[in-house]
């Protein structure tokens, strides 16, 4: 248990570390992956809440493809990093304050249960042999499975958006015309013409 | 001991940081992007520590789903950002004043 504490402060720290980073880094690159590292020591903090499943499709699936479409889409538009950094500290103060009243509050809100009775909000232990995996399982495709069906085409609706959106046109590129092509018939290519045979000489 | 209070606050320090990541990065489409997702990262540890808490495997159902439409709102998102830039040759926020007529 004083291992486990220990895990959790020092990734819980590192993952501060790593927002403040992808909040004040001037470069956009620096800001992705400094999110991919946040998104790491939080699922290891997933992991240490026994979520197993969840943390293994964070890393593999979000890190892996949202982030990676981040870092491309970065990359590809050249944003222009010293325009960007006009006017960062107008509205620094404004920030910085605002953050702070919401964090006192909060914390104080999650706080305030502590006061009357000690460790009433520990995790209890799981099950012996308890599968996270299958639990999840379990419950989404039974109770949840309109809302799984539901998730599926959002997903369709994305890669149909995404396509229709960045599709262009380019005036003078040659393309095959399908329908034309299947249309055609033999009688308009090819003209047969009636004619005696040669005689031979 | 680590419990429910100890991921609520982690949840809430990383929400208001990215809040003020929202604030101080007004300028640049792609932070806001990412300060957004900082932001669904919090409450997707916020579900996940009320359902180990609750022994209730429902929260994590909701943060799977959560994970769908967070990949479908990055994709579309980026998407229009990258015709944007095509039509503006700038993503900067100051200078998306087409609709103001």
């Amino acid at each position: 248990m004083m291992l486990h504490s220990i895990l959790f402060y020092v990734f819980a720290g590192i993952m501060f570390g790593a927002a403040l980073g992808v909040i004040l880094s001037r470069n956009p690159v620096h800001s992705v992956m400094f999110l991919v590292f946040t998104f790491f020591n939080a699922a290891i903090l997933w992991l240490l809440a026994e979520a197993e499943f969840l943390a293994i499709v964070l890393v593999l699936v979000y890190v892996g493809a949202v982030m990676v479409l981040f870092l491309f889409v970065v990359m590809m538009l050249d944003v222009n990093v010293e325009a960007a950094k006009r006017g960062l500290t107008r509205y620094a103060p404004l920030g910085i304050g605002l953050a702070l009243i919401m964090a006192i509050e909060l914390i104080n809100v999650i706080w305030l249960r502590d006061q009357g009775e000690g460790a009433a909000l520990d995790f209890v232990d799981l099950p012996e042999g308890y599968s996270n995996t299958k639990a999840l399982g379990s419950v989404l495709y039974t109770e949840h499975f309109y809302a799984f069906e539901i998730a599926a085409v959002i997903l369709l609706l994305a890669i149909i958006a995404a396509i229709t959106l960045t599709m262009r046109k380019r005036p003078g590129l040659k393309v095959q015309n399908i329908s034309k092509q299947v249309a055609v018939r033999a009688k308009d290519r090819v003209r047969l013409v009636k004619m005696d045979a040669e005689k031979k000489q | 001991m680590i419990g429910l209070q100890h991921y609520l606050t982690v949840a809430a320090m990383l929400f208001v940081l990215s809040i003020v990541g929202i604030i101080i990065n007004r300028k640049n489409l792609i932070l806001l992007l990412m300060c957004i997702e900082l932001m669904l990262l919090a409450v997707n540890t916020n579900f996940i520590a009320f359902s180990r808490f609750l022994g209730d495997e429902t929260g994590q159902v909701f943060v799977f789903f959560i994970l769908t439409v967070a990949a479908a709102e990055a994709a579309i998102g980026l998407a229009i950002l990258v015709v944007l830039f095509r039509n503006r040759r700038s993503i900067a926020v100051q200078e998306l004043n087409t609709l103001k007529g």
